[in-house]
């Protein structure tokens, strides 16, 4: 891995023309809602760039970060991006394995120690390390050790910003997130099960061009989590005309009309799917014909149920109700029992009233 | 004798609060349309007339005794209690502004009845020695001399001998076994015994059995109207014996309101039986009669009339056609006023209110409701059914300088009526 | 808590909690009223009571002339409110599922742009209401906090509703939350204040009509 060259001179070696190097340029910045003033500055950015190292550390996870990265289907310029991101660290992708494979994390980090970008994909133990461990180190160890000397720390995945599915109820391994246990670093949080290939990229150009990008209170980039799926969803017209699909195959479904009444979770959701779309913007799963799961929200695993509309109660509402009218009779009963005996105790201390009684004064 | 105590007037109230009460008042959002539909608010805009608020004593102790967070609240000392003064207080709204006419029952939008618990708020006040004095008045002299304003049976007898003379007829009193015992009130004896006149010349010429009685000839009940259901009891009670002991198939009550209501509504809840005889108003008789084809009718009355619906025959008596039916065989030119039927306004003098000195003026003060209905008609003359009604209206007229006879319908009939 | 922690919890043991206050408030309140009981009427009868009872049910919600003319404004724009507040609630599919839930029934909901504008007439009407009450002499004397209460807590759905549809200031799984909680609120308050009247009054108008109807009165 040569690391002296820049990336404009890496991509010009590779034979990638200046015209596809700005094209890419001007995709990303358009992602971002940047204007088109915005691109030269990306351009003249990245081709200075040098490439950094990169540890990506992975815990808790399932590898649909890495899988959906590495399928995507954008130009292959971010393959080639990451082949030029110096990328010192990462279990699927490296070809070294074993000890050999910790010597290459632990040299990088001394190298680069305050520069390198440390990207994490996972969830981790909080508690009880032995969950997981990689070559003998907790997850937990791993992660303060490496965070110490990054520059900027990217949490990749849903398990890695929120806890993910291993967070789920019960969460038995106790997982927690990576900004659980970071507290004196920038985190940028990029969730989703997984994330959008392009938004990933998207975030680390941002990151790389610009420095920090603006965070959303739950520490994501405000240019790929600013608006919620429903207010960008092609599908919104029948929302709002109040035409929904009640089942999966029915008329409804068949036509394409919202999917609110199934599940969907994009009114609470915010993320790219609804613009960026997958795969390379083919389609995403409400066009798909699938509810949103709000897989980019913290604890979307017991957020009430992927099926159950939004609105609806998560608990047995209609048994509870139930149970209090019958609580309700048993009190009443009780109460208006002695709300009785108190009239007919005033009843019976009633005094016939004569002509004279009304005469005197009281 | 105890005497009357805010013990007793606040037992009573506790005892008279019922279910329908409860849901009066669980109800009630403060919307204040009832006040839009008494008079004695119409005509003065004065907002504590507002009926519900005739209430609030009631309402504390419902409140206070009959509800959790009411019982708490008070047990907590986070609500005051009711208070004596709070009777005395209310006095001249519970008395002196409600005539009981019903007309706020009739227009609250949750169906609030607000005079049924007007009436039964009358039973603590009276307990509680807050009744009006001109009232305990009239009651004293109902219970102990048989009459609210003091008329004995030799005074009746005139009025009678009188009668026979006039017209030639005979009287019948004490007849064992005639169909109908019919009772009087004391105004028609005083004021207008013509009324004996024509109910004799009717059922004359319908050949209808009747009688009076000597021992209970009075039949309006001041018992009703301070609030005392004790009294009331033993004044309707009278009326009662006297039908049995002369076993008759039904009593008519007079053209009177309250009598109606405290004979035919009121007496058998009063008196804790129902009554093994009918209840009839003067004019249910008559409209039976007609119907009969037993009225026959010499000419019509030429003037322009209308109809003042008294509240306790109509709106709370439910006797609303059958004036209409007699008054369109007697008279061709018959005008309804706007409102008229179960809407009608009050004329201001029921409940008590006109037995009331301290509400004289208040009272006239409302007659202007009625005034402003008898302008909007052109008549000629205003029939009506119930002798309260009669006194009140005339005065009110005179007040404001209005030229217009109040008949009666009973003795329009009786002038019209075919000589047999 | 996060907001969707605070959604969840809404959407949960809290929404739960309300209805078994609710219900069981509800049912205690019928049960303190009817259990107070009334003495059979011992009169002949005219009419009949439980006709003249089912006929009011219905009949108060028809106000006479005489009633519109004077109390005009108190009549309408309590209609405008009351009728805005049912298609708001149970016209939009949101909600309707939530009673679907409860109950499985289900019927058809109007699109949301229609239930916004009605939304928005419903505020309008509701804060005249308001004014109203403070302005007018009777119904100022006869108005107290709970009367003031009980308008809070029934703008305030409203207004969170607003607020959650048209995602202002707040993020979506707060603004729904706090729209929830909002009518949790309601829902907690109702049986103890005069919210309870949406249930009472039907007693109510039954009584007022029963005690006419036996006397041969239509009211």
């Amino acid at each position: 891995m040569s690391k002296d060259k820049t990336l404009g001179e890496t991509l010009q070696e590779r034979g990638i023309s200046r015209r596809s190097f700005l094209k890419f340029c001007a995709t990303t910045a358009s992602m971002m809602a940047l204007p088109p003033a915005m691109i030269p500055v990306i351009a003249a950015t990245l081709e200075k760039l040098r490439r950094p190292s990169v540890i990506w550390l992975s815990f808790q996870e399932c590898t649909g970060c890495t899988e959906s990265l590495t399928r995507s289907h954008s130009a292959t310029i971010e393959d080639l991006i990451f082949d030029t991101i110096s990328l010192d660290y990462h279990h699927t992708l490296q070809a070294a394995s074993g000890s050999a494979a910790e010597q290459a994390r632990e040299e990088a980090m001394q190298e680069n120690y305050g520069n390198y970008i440390l990207v994490v994909d996972g969830s981790i133990p909080g508690e009880n390390n032995g969950y997981s461990t990689i070559a003998g180190i907790s997850n937990k160890d791993m992660l303060l050790e490496v965070a110490a000397g990054a520059a900027a720390i990217v949490a990749v995945g849903s398990c890695a910003t929120f806890g993910g599915i291993p967070h789920a109820d019960p969460n038995p391994t106790g997982a927690v997130s990576v900004s659980d246990l970071v507290k004196d670093k920038a985190i940028v949080n990029v969730p989703g099960c997984p994330p959008i290939p392009a938004v990933i990229t998207g975030v680390l150009v941002q990151f790389l061009t610009f420095g920090l990008p603006e965070l959303d209170q739950l520490g994501r980039p405000a240019a790929f989590y600013g608006n919620s799926i429903h207010d960008r969803c092609y599908r919104r017209p029948f929302y709002d005309k109040g035409l929904f699909a009640n089942s999966f195959d029915d008329e409804g479904a068949k036509k394409g009309w919202c999917l609110f009444k199934l599940g969907c979770k994009g009114p609470t959701t915010y993320n790219a799917c609804a613009t960026t779309k997958w795969n390379d913007g083919t389609s995403f799963p409400i066009e798909a014909g699938h509810p949103c799961l709000g897989c980019s929200e913290p604890d979307f695993w017991d957020a009430g149920g992927f099926y159950k509309a939004l609105s609806i109660p998560t608990e047995d509402i209609g048994k509870t109700a139930v149970y209090a009218g019958a609580a309700g009779l048993i009190a009443g009963a009780a109460i208006g029992a002695s709300l009785r005996a108190r009239k007919q105790s005033a009843v019976k201390n009633h005094e016939r009233v004569t002509i004279d009684d009304l005469d005197q004064e009281s | 004798m105890s005497g009357p105590s805010f013990q007793r007037g606040y037992n009573a109230l506790k005892e008279e609060i019922d279910a329908p009460t409860a849901a009066f008042f669980s109800s009630c959002v403060h919307c204040g349309m009832c006040a839009e539909a008494c008079l004695f608010f119409t005509e003065t805009r004065d907002p504590k007339y507002t009926p519900i608020h005739k209430l609030e004593p009631l309402r504390k102790v419902w409140k206070q005794e009959y509800t959790f967070w009411g019982k708490l609240g008070k047990a907590l000392g986070l609500s005051r209690p009711l208070t004596d003064q709070d009777l005395a207080d209310w006095e001249t709204l519970a008395y002196d502004s409600c005539t009981l006419c019903g007309r706020c029952s009739m227009v609250c939008p949750v169906g609030n009845d607000i005079t049924y618990m007007i009436r039964k708020m009358r039973e603590g006040m009276a307990a509680a020695g807050h009744a009006p004095k001109s009232l305990i008045g009239a009651t004293r002299r109902a219970v102990t001399i048989g009459s609210p304003m003091g008329v004995k049976l030799p005074a009746l007898q005139a009025q009678i001998r009188h009668t026979e003379k006039e017209f030639d007829i005979k009287v019948p009193v004490d007849v064992e076994g005639a169909e109908y015992l019919c009772t009087l009130s004391s105004m028609e004896i005083m004021n207008f015994p013509e009324y004996i006149g024509s109910i004799a010349r009717i059922f004359s010429l319908a050949k209808v059995s009747w009688t009076l009685s000597s021992k209970a000839f009075e039949a309006t009940n001041s018992g009703i109207q301070i609030g005392v259901s004790d009294i009331a009891a033993e004044l309707v009670q009278r009326i009662v014996d006297a039908a049995e002991e002369l076993k008759v198939k039904a009593v008519i009550s007079p053209e009177c309101g309250h009598a109606y209501m405290a004979i035919r509504w009121d007496g058998p809840n009063l008196v804790g039986k129902p009554f093994n005889f009918r209840v009839l108003h003067i004019l249910e008789l008559l409209d039976e009669l007609r119907a009969q084809g037993r009225l026959k009718m010499k000419d019509k009355e030429a003037r322009k009339v209308t109809y003042h619906d008294p509240c306790q025959i109509s709106r709370r008596g439910g006797i609303i056609d059958q004036p209409r039916k007699l008054i369109n065989m007697v008279a061709d030119n018959f005008v309804e006023m706007p409102e008229a039927g179960k809407m009608n306004w009050c004329c201001g003098a029921g409940g008590g209110v006109s037995s009331n000195e301290r509400a004289d003026d208040l009272r006239l003060k409302t007659f202007a409701r009625k005034k402003a209905q008898l302008d909007a008609i052109n008549v000629d003359a205003i029939v009506s059914a119930c002798s309260n009604c009669r006194i009140h209206l005339e005065e009110g007229l005179e007040e404001y300088h209005m030229e217009l006879p109040l008949l009666s319908l009973t003795e329009t009939i009786a002038e019209h009526l075919a000589e047999e | 808590m996060t907001d969707t922690e605070f959604l969840l919890w809404v959407r949960g043991p809290a929404f739960s909690a309300a209805t078994f206050i609710m219900c069981a408030g509800l049912v205690i309140r019928f049960l303190e009223i009817f259990l107070l009981g009334r003495k059979a009427d011992l009169a002949e009868a005219r009419g009949s009571a439980a006709a003249g009872g089912f006929r009011t049910l219905f009949r108060r919600s028809i106000p006479d002339a005489g009633s519109f003319q004077r109390s005009g404004f108190t009549i309408v724009s309590g209609y405008i409110f009351h009728i805005g507040l049912f298609i708001v609630i149970f016209l939009f599919v949101p909600h309707i599922l939530v009673f679907e839930t409860v109950s499985g029934l289900s019927w058809p909901g109007l699109p949301s742009n229609i239930i916004d504008a009605t939304n928005v007439v419903t505020m309008i009407a509701l804060l005249a209401v308001l004014i109203h009450r403070v302005k007018d002499p009777v119904m100022r004397m006869l108005s107290e906090f709970n009367d003031y209460l009980v308008w809070f807590v029934t703008f305030l759905p409203l207004l969170t509703g607003y607020l959650a549809f048209h995602r202002v200031a707040l993020s979506a799984p707060m603004l729904i939350g706090l729209h929830i909680l909002s009518v949790e609120l309601l829902m907690v308050l109702f049986p103890f204040t005069k919210l309870s009247h949406a249930f009472t009054l039907w007693m109510a108008r039954w009584y007022n009509g029963a005690i006419a109807g036996y006397k041969g009165v239509q009211s």
